[in-house]
């Protein structure tokens, strides 16, 4: 790389690198370790739910079915169309229509906006129900046994943990996007070099896969049985 | 899938809108599907058909959108690497958890 210019230096190749092929196969690789040790980190997360819900089954149920399933399936749609919409910034970007980039993540942000606003609704609809395990009027209708109110505080701390863990990633996942719209604007991409959109659309489907499973393991458990 | 593209020349694989958006379809149709599924009594297949329609859309997000179809091998050794860990993590919990009991221990 030209020493004289180095803030003119193309981004396309770092010295450190052969080819830009073994640059960009670098930086996925990296990618791909974080977004294992995440897997890991929800991982544990599920291991905790599925050891309590097998430990407490009936209760389990009846919490789940308490939830807003219209809400949780409409989120679902909304994070899939907002993967769909990434995917189709990163098309752009390998074909370098920077306009289309930007107009595509700004579409992925407002998905990602509104899957956060839905949960916050959600969540409100939480606290006025009194589902809320620190509330002390917490009460679960139809769990009548002994310590099973217990039981339904420990399913609705799994989901208030799992998902605002999954949520905080998604203001993470809004806020690198802001940053790679700011990016796109300034033309540091082109169809030669986008890594970092390529690498910020692996961060936002992860998060959507999360939510894959977050879905129906908190929303649809038990919902044939009668209420 | 079986191509072996670390040789090939560098070239970036395009997908079609069509392609995308064919996935797209197939992912929303499985939501409704795994929404209606729920409301259905199959006793204990109601959890691994959850789960095996999670994992299909898994699958579609992963080799579609994050292109893990034209990943280098080593990419996605790492990934099944990370998916086997997890495995272990989560098999040797519920072997432990499962089996509580099941021996004595000395000295309880």
């Amino acid at each position: 790389m030209a020493s004289e210019a180095h803030h003119l230096e193309t981004l396309a190749l770092r010295e450190q690198f052969n080819t830009e092929e073994q640059q960009k196969d670098a930086s996925t690789l990296g990618m791909w370790v974080f977004l294992i040790t995440e897997i890991m980190f929800f991982g544990g997360m599920f291991l905790a739910y599925t050891i309590y819900r097998t430990t407490f089954p009936n209760v389990f149920g009846i919490a789940s079915s308490s939830l807003n399933l219209p809400i949780g399936a409409t989120n679902t749609c909304v994070l899939l169309l907002s993967s769909f919409t990434m995917v189709m910034a990163v098309r752009a970007a390998q074909l370098g229509q920077q306009k289309m980039i930007i107009f595509f993540l700004i579409i992925t942000m407002l998905f990602g906006f509104a899957f956060l606003g839905i949960k916050a609704y959600e969540w409100t609809e939480k606290f006025e129900e009194h589902h809320v395990p620190a509330q002390a009027a917490f009460h679960l209708d139809g769990v009548t046994g002994p310590d099973q109110q217990g039981h339904a505080k420990l399913f609705f701390s799994l989901y208030f943990a799992m998902t605002g863990l999954h949520a905080l990633h998604m203001v993470v996942g809004v806020s690198i996007l802001a940053f790679i719209i700011w990016q796109t604007a300034r033309g540091t991409y082109s169809a030669k070099y986008f890594t970092p959109v390529d690498i910020a659309g692996l961060y936002w489907h992860f998060v959507d896969v999360v939510w894959i499973f977050l879905f129906p393991l908190f929303y649809l458990i038990d919902r044939h049985l009668p209420k | 899938m079986d191509q072996h593209q670390e040789h090939a020349p560098h070239t970036e694989h395009v997908d079609s809108v069509k392609t995308y958006a064919l996935v797209l379809l197939a992912l929303l149709a499985a939501t409704i599907l795994t929404a209606f599924v729920a409301t259905l009594d199959l006793g204990p297949l109601n959890i691994i058909v959850a789960l095996g329609i999670a994992v299909v859309k898994m699958l579609l997000v992963a080799l579609f959108f994050m292109h893990v179809r034209y990943s280098t091998n080593l990419t996605r050794l790492v990934i099944v690497g990370g998916m086997l860990w997890l495995a272990i993590l989560l098999l040797l919990s519920f072997v432990d958890f499962g089996t509580r009991g099941a021996i004595g221990v000395l000295g309880r």
